[in-house]
């Protein structure tokens, strides 16, 4: 291909592509994002390749593997445009059926259509599906639409439009006075106004600059930013741009985590073809602008997310924190101004340069503006990836989109911001989802990981994980985190064994607040809050814990026993056979008991005691009940 | 580990100091762990202090410095697939392969990790084993999974010393 070497030559190329394309031709995409390849889009891929060609329909079908399509618990998703028929958990023995019955015929195949698990209804399109209905996905919305390795593809959803107007009929500094009206908060975690932050790194001195992309998702339970740079890298790479010639940065960083390998595959063909076509390199078409950019893969480090530990990452260092001030802008990346960005939050440019600050800011509410991808995930019926506009509530994300809680279980609270967020109870599930209510709420935005618990989840223990998982990941370099955090778990480590004491919940506050009042990096910083706001929230379960022995939630493996109930047990040895640890005695025929002294508490039982039975069951904070005499045990 | 393939891969990155992390990450994922020799290839070619590397190695969790086993089991125990019960998936894999996380058995057979989050968070619990991610997994199904590649590394085992004369059945006797 050669170069793009201008606009114009671009917008023939776009219409060229678009020219070849036929809207009324039926279009079959798979979803193959991450999580439908593990539930077996590659072997739908291979199975649909196959019955095209065998069933002679090629000429009159195009076929299309996309990136992620959100609703990741129903992969593998097939869609066949133009109508936006929606099949879910599509296997490769449903290939043919598609093809001689959809394509050919235009039948429906009710078998492979949403059921809603709460009315029964079936949904025939994704635009009548709960969980996409009512989102509004201007970010994520063209992955179900692109192949993420075709250039084309991105040019015929207007891509590089935004750099395009950015380069040839806006000045930097419009650029990110635009940007700034449009009142964008970063999309990582604290939600810093983003043009604010562009300004600094613009007007800070020096002539080499960089921009860089934070695609270091370390927060268990988000996943956004992963779907977004395997799905749609050129958005990513078109904003990354504009950024770079609004700040005067002529070379940029994208900084992956290792664990999202297909997200570092489709960036380095997406940064291929992009150089191949002259939409990176000298001399942008023809605009005088240059820009390179480099992919740099994370070894697994979870404090490497924090922009400082980052940057040293990115030099080869250990990605150990520094003190800011001086913040990146003024000195980052070997000392040069630096201005880097959350994933979401560069895909959030091209749109707003294509539809200007006013359409931005009309979206969301007065502090946060635009939409917000959340990974909605736990217990909860639909899991997926939503994007909502701010502000939308917290009940309506989950019980509306989300489908509420699955088994009937009953709501507890749904964690938001990871480690570093809270939990928001029944009582709050009704505030608005931006920034600043969350904060209020004792939560935070966080980067958009939303862990909905039911029931069976015990408070403290979740609290216990959280600082587990950042007493691990705590680089030790200052004290008031690496010890703050593991004292804090010692207490809570306690707590779920049973080993409590009065004054606990006291100490973990003290501690709580001397640790985010003195830690260097914000690792430390809002470590203590998922302590804190557990507390706050759910402090009769700490005090069950503490002062009976008891989880609330049938949770801790240490405060629980495992029964068979007598009267329930029909002597099928279901449990018997799937007891690793031969705790179970019984026999044909015979009522089973589980000898408590060998019993590992593995769960084992419960999970293969037959529903219609229902024999097994948890205690906490009681005594077991005495074992049915031998002599007794006799069924029928 | 062949040293020319070290050298290609430091050649691929120029040579950089910078790439430092890049240059372990090849090698790590190319060889499974990173060997001493390799480190020391490193330190040279890049002219980096071996003090610089050690503390690279082992402030990254995902580098290696001893050998890992044959089949590489990760267990995801991020937030969502925690509320979902990976702890019992965890333990099941403990007990099936005898491996706690971070370690290697003797046979140099399985290695078991955890990690923080695969990204895969509608599907949990998940567990990836050699590569392949298997989601909504139960306890039950886990040890199913897990028993299939014991059974078949017995096999070899037993295939190996059907076939052996009896100076390598000693061998290989002494190598378990």
């Amino acid at each position: 291909m050669p170069r793009i070497k201008s606009p114009v030559e671009l917008e023939t190329l776009r219409k060229e592509i678009l020219s070849r394309r036929d809207a009324d031709k039926p279009c079959i995409t798979l979803c193959s994002g991450s999580a439908c390849h593990a539930t077996g889009s590659g072997n739908v891929a291979a199975a649909l390749e196959q019955e095209i060609e065998k069933q002679g329909v090629a000429a009159d079908v195009t076929y299309r593997r996309t990136g992620c399509h959100g609703f990741c618990e129903q992969g593998p998703i097939v869609v066949i445009y133009p109508q936006g028929i929606c099949y879910l958990k599509v296997q490769p023995e449903d290939i043919a059926e598609i093809i001689s019955a959809t394509i050919k015929e235009q039948k429906i195949i009710e078998r492979l259509l949403y059921v809603d698990v709460n009315t029964g209804e079936k949904a025939t399109t994704e635009e009548e599906i709960p969980f996409y209905k009512n989102q509004e996905r201007l970010v994520l919305g063209a992955n179900r639409k692109i192949d993420p390795k075709s250039l084309e593809d991105y040019l015929a959803v207007e891509g590089y439009q935004a750099l395009v107007k950015a380069l040839f009929a806006m000045t930097p500094e419009q650029v990110v006075g635009e940007v700034k009206n449009a009142k964008l908060r970063g999309r990582g975690g604290a939600g810093f106004p983003s043009g604010v932050k562009w300004d600094f790194a613009r007007n800070a001195p020096g002539d080499k600059k960089y921009v860089v992309v934070n695609c270091d998702e370390g927060d268990p339970g988000a996943y956004m930013d992963r779907s977004v740079m395997e799905g749609n890298p050129f958005a990513v790479l078109e904003g990354l741009m504009i950024g770079a010639y609004a700040i005067g940065a002529d070379e940029g960083y994208i900084y992956v985590r290792q664990e999202y390998p297909l997200a570092v595959a489709n960036l380095a063909i997406a940064i291929k073809k992009a150089e191949e076509y002259g939409l990176l390199g000298q001399d942008i078409l023809g605009s005088g602008f240059d820009f390179t950019v480099k992919v740099h893969r994370g070894a697994g480090a979870f404090i490497c997310g924090e922009e400082t530990s980052l940057l040293n990452s990115l030099e080869g260092k250990p990605g150990e924190p520094n003190a800011r001030p001086p913040f990146p802008a003024t000195r980052g990346l070997w000392g040069k101004p630096t201005n880097i960005n959350n994933v979401e939050t560069w895909a959030n440019i091209p749109l707003i340069i294509n539809k200007g600050a006013d359409f931005f800011s009309a979206i969301g509410t007065e502090g946060s503006k635009g939409t917000k991808i959340f990974s909605l995930v736990g217990k909860v019926n639909n899991t997926g990836l939503v994007e909502v506009p701010m502000g939308v509530s917290m009940r309506d994300i989950i019980f509306k989109i989300g489908g509420g809680v699955p088994g009937n279980k009953k709501f507890k609270a749904v964690q938001t911001g990871g480690p570093s967020g809270g939990c928001i109870p029944e009582s709050l599930l009704d505030i608005k989802v931006d920034f600043d209510e969350l904060t209020q709420a004792g939560a935070m935005m966080g980067s958009g990981g939303m862990i909905v618990m039911d029931e069976d989840t015990c408070l403290v223990d979740i609290a216990r994980y959280f600082l587990a998982f950042l007493s691990d990941e705590s680089c030790g370099k200052c004290t008031p985190c690496r010890e703050g955090i593991r004292q804090m778990k010692k207490i809570l480590t306690n707590m779920t064994r049973g080993l409590g004491q009065e004054g606990d919940i006291e100490l973990l506050q003290e501690l709580a607040e001397a640790t985010k009042g003195s830690s260097m990096c914000a690792l430390g910083k809002t470590a203590p809050n998922p302590v804190l706001s557990t507390i706050n929230h759910f402090r009769d379960e700490y005090e069950a814990h503490i002062r009976e022995r008891r989880c609330p939630s049938l949770s801790c493996k240490e405060l629980i026993a495992f029964i068979i109930d007598p009267q329930k047990c029909k002597g099928c040895g279901a449990c018997f056979r799937k007891c690793p640890a031969e705790a179970i005695t019984g026999g044909k025929k015979r009522i089973h008991v589980i000898e408590q002294e060998k019993c590992t508490k593995c769960g084992g039982c419960l999970e293969a005691c037959p529903a219609a039975f229902g024999a097994v069951y948890k205690i906490s904070g009681e005594p077991v009940p005495e074992a049915i005499p031998e002599e007794s045990r006799s069924i029928g | 580990m062949d040293i020319g393939k070290i050298d290609q891969i430091i050649d691929k990155h120029q040579s950089e100091a910078s790439s430092l992390i890049q240059i372990l990450l090849d090698i790590q994922n190319e060889n499974n762990w990173l060997p001493k020799e390799a480190l020391a290839r490193v330190s040279e070619k890049l002219a980096v202090p071996m003090s610089r590397i050690q503390h690279i190695t082992t402030f990254y969790k995902h580098f290696s410095l001893s050998p890992k086993g044959k089949h590489e089991i990760h267990v995801c125990v991020g937030t969502a697939c925690h509320v979902r019960g990976a702890e019992r998936i965890l333990d099941v894999v403990e007990e099936v392969t005898g491996v706690k996380p971070g370690e290697t058995d003797p046979d140099l057979n399985f290695s078991v990790e955890t990690v923080s989050c695969l990204g895969c968070c509608a599907l949990g619990p998940v567990i990836v084993v050699d590569g392949e991610i298997h989601g909504n997994v139960q306890q039950a199904g886990t040890a199913e999974v897990l028993m299939a590649l014991k059974r078949a590394e017995t096999a070899e085992f037993l295939d190996k010393l059907e076939h052996a004369e009896t100076a390598e059945v000693l061998n290989i006797c002494a190598c378990q």
